[in-house]
């Protein structure tokens, strides 16, 4: 495929790992932020081409790892009502809430349907009109303008039985978060790619400055994720702590205007909590005024529930960069893919799955 | 999650812009995809799909540059002597 296999090619991999080798003199630590990075990272083996002394760390940009549990014991419980069609992206399914999960709540008899697009789950309200068909709208920037897009399209048509529950985050307070924590080892960032198209880049200038850490916004292939880190060490080298854009065929200084026109219609920003992270500042959307007869939590009146993580997981301190996937001592032995204790471990963009996957020997 | 895919235009239909859709051609598979948030999108380009939404174009010129890159550290022998690399690589 045109702009995927091109990026793929192994000799254009290695010609960049070798300039990464004649750059690199000193031991530095880098964090992918996005999932999606994770996951390339570990399917194509992109660690095993790199300077020993460059440690790469894998940042919190997985939704599906970051939603909280007590959101997802309020999806099940919404799921398990009869009356309620449950739609949502199929990675979601699996994820452990603090009782069960939406595939154990399907195998029970609730209507839980997977959907490509949240415009899916509008179709199925517009062609189920006795059904309270819910969409679980979780994402970064990336996703929230797809999101708002199935918000307007029910809006605009009046369509009385659709509603969101919301579990919208934004990826640079949590950059934030990680870089004024004391355990912080974090010395540049390749900033996701995807989340960059909607949003630009721009707002990353003063977290550079502030913590004069190097930003390269960055791709999601083998090539592009090597050539973020050749410009990530290269600044880290010569002492710079600049943003740039490693991935211009998709991502501008400004972003894509249309689709934040989209977001800033529907959502405005809100404090949320990131599971394994916890509270932070300004990190998330919510539904505006205006469009809150669409919100599930309100309509269903969904109360706050405090729910208990597994005491063994450390995926809060994986998605911080503050420990790898095999320095947890469940890793692979009581928690797999399959028995996850932790959502890292349920996605293919956690750590802890794609370290599972793909790394173990 | 934050997944997009890049596909080429082959048809738009809708008049407004909440409803605007293409069939994208992904390799070979066709999809309906909703063309809302790249209103000056046309046949023929490429988009970044993510959730059945094109998030943005694909920048052609932007695209070629890193193999001009490549081809200049080809011609500089960029990077580390072969023996150093053949050595990293053993590790």
């Amino acid at each position: 495929m045109k702009y995927i296999d091109e990026y793929r090619d192994g000799e254009a991999a290695r010609k960049m790992a070798r300039a990464i080798h004649g750059v690199v003199t000193r031991p530095w630590t880098i964090m992918e932020v996005c999932g999606g990075q994770t996951h390339s990272i570990a399917r194509f083996g992109i660690e095993e081409l790199l300077p020993s002394s460059l440690t790469i760390v894998h940042g919190p940009g997985c939704p599906v790892c970051v939603t909280p549990i007590e959101q997802i014991d309020r999806a099940c419980a919404l799921a398990a009502r009869p009356g309620v069609t449950f739609c949502s992206f199929g990675d979601m399914l699996r994820v452990p809430g603090s009782r069960t999960d939406l595939l154990t709540v399907k195998s029970m008899g609730g209507d839980v349907r997977m959907v490509y697009s949240p415009t899916d789950a509008v179709e199925i309200a517009r062609t189920n009109r006795d059904r309270e068909v819910v969409f679980f709208a979780v994402g970064f920037e990336t996703t929230a303008p797809a999101n708002a897009l199935a918000v307007r399209q029910a809006y605009t048509e009046g369509l009385t039985n659709f509603s969101i529950l919301v579990s919208q985050v934004l990826v640079p307070p949590a950059m934030r978060t990680i870089l004024s924590s004391p355990s912080n080892r974090v010395q540049g960032f390749l900033a996701a790619g995807h989340v960059c198209t909607v949003a630009g880049y721009a707002q990353y200038d003063a977290l550079a400055a502030q913590y004069h850490v190097p930003i390269v916004v960055t791709g999601f292939e083998p090539l592009d994720i090597l050539q973020g880190i050749l410009m990530c060490v290269r600044q880290l080298e010569e002492g710079r702590a600049e943003v740039e854009n490693q991935y211009a065929r998709a991502v501008s200084r400004a972003g894509n205007v249309s689709a934040q026109a989209m977001m800033d219609e529907v959502f405005e920003v809100t404090t949320r909590a990131w599971r394994g992270i916890g509270q932070i500042e300004q990190s998330g959307l919510s539904l505006r005024e205006k469009y809150k007869a669409l919100n599930a939590e309100a309509r269903f009146g969904l109360t706050a529930i405090h729910a208990a993580e597994s005491g063994e997981c450390e995926s809060g301190l994986i998605l911080q960069g503050v420990k790898k996937p095999p320095e947890c001592a469940a890793f692979g032995t009581r928690c797999t893919p399959e028995h996850p204790l932790g959502a890292t471990m349920v996605s293919s963009e956690g750590a802890c799955a794609a370290y599972y996957r793909y790394k173990r020997r | 999650m934050c997944l997009a895919i890049p596909g080429r235009i082959e048809t738009v239909s809708g008049a407004d812009l909440l409803n605007r859709t293409a069939v994208v051609d992904f390799g070979g598979v066709k999809k309906q995809v909703s063309l809302a948030c790249v209103p000056d999108a046309a046949v023929g380009q490429y988009v970044l799909v993510h959730a059945g939404l094109a998030i943005n174009t694909v920048d052609e010129e932007e695209a070629a540059r890193v193999f001009d890159l490549l081809r200049e550290m080809g011609e500089l022998d960029g990077g580390v002597s072969e023996k150093t690399w053949q050595r990293a690589m053993r590790r």
